[in-house]
């Protein structure tokens, strides 16, 4: 069965206090600063039709108003 | 008239939404895998983790059979209350414009709030009078109300916003303050804050009543004078 990785990121603008959070957090444990940290979510799944994934996405996976994502097909 | 109350695996606070309603009216349990909504004449989506909040809150609660059902009779002029999760779960159902993000400060809020009714020609706000701020709980992580900037200017110019955190109460860093919009008809009303902690007197404060008051007095049917 084909295997997809989808990757969710937070919109760009949307305020996104967990990718501040590890960017303070990294300074205080003494690594360099970094910047622009967004966290996201990982979904891999194994389907038959990939041509269903972006619909997927938009249904489920993912909230378009909120959320950027991106369709991955894994080789097998 | 009666309420109906949406019960969810992971619902928490349908005990208390189901108290609140019967004291205006009659109120029963929906279960999620039904379909029909027994007849109520209103319904609430109570708070809680509908499904564990998998994947994303109300991500999951939205494709439940319930819910179809709820979509339907809110689409057809019913009057539906989604209160902190309900909220969630009809903003992701697209009954609501808008998102509910993480709280800014990343932790679970516990407080009582002032908030401001600004439409009050909605069913669950009509029996709401004078200009005190209502006080109400809210308990939340995942509050923070967000909208991109063209539908927030489209909500705030329509008067989709219901609830306004008052002043210097905002607990989760909400755009515009905001606490709880409606849809473009205003019979479906979604907040953050808790109206159905704040029905006893004593828990405090019995401001919340007014909500499920409001949808009462609206539904019933009218009474000729004596």
């Amino acid at each position: 069965m084909p295997r997809a990785r989808v990757l969710i990121r937070p919109k760009e603008g949307i305020l996104d206090p967990q990718g501040q959070a590890v960017e303070r957090a990294l300074p205080a444990l003494g690594f360099p600063p970094a910047q622009h940290v967004h966290g996201g979510r990982l979904v891999e799944l194994g389907v038959e039709d990939t041509g269903q994934l972006d619909e997927m996405c938009q249904k489920l996976l993912a909230n378009p108003l909120v959320e950027d994502y991106e369709v991955e097909l894994l080789e097998q | 008239m009666r309420f109906g109350v949406v019960r969810f695996p992971g619902s928490c606070d349908e005990i208390d939404a189901l108290r609140a309603c019967e004291t205006y009216g009659d109120a029963d349990v929906l279960w999620h895998r039904d379909a029909d909504l027994k007849g109520v004449d209103a319904v609430v989506i109570p708070g809680g983790f509908s499904y564990g909040d998998y994947l994303r809150v109300g991500a999951i609660a939205r494709f439940s059979p319930v819910m179809g059902a709820v979509e339907e009779f809110g689409r057809d002029g019913g009057p539906v209350l989604g209160i902190c999760n309900g909220f969630q779960v009809l903003c992701e159902a697209g009954l609501l414009p808008g998102a509910l993000l993480p709280n800014t400060s990343l932790r679970f809020l516990c407080r009582q709030v002032a908030v401001d009714v600004i439409n009050r020609d909605t069913p669950w706000t009509r029996a709401v009078e004078g200009h005190k701020p209502l006080s109400i709980p809210v308990k939340h992580t995942t509050g923070r109300y967000y909208a991109p900037d063209e539908m927030l200017e489209r909500i705030e110019a329509s008067g989709q916003v219901v609830f306004r955190y008052h002043a210097g109460h905002n607990p989760n860093g909400s755009l515009n303050d905001i606490a709880g919009v409606c849809n473009e008809q205003g019979n479906v009303v979604g907040l953050m804050p808790h109206p159905e902690h704040a029905v006893n007197p004593l828990s405090g404060s019995t401001d919340g009543g007014l909500l499920f008051q409001s949808a009462a007095r609206v539904l019933a049917p009218a009474v000729p004078a004596a």
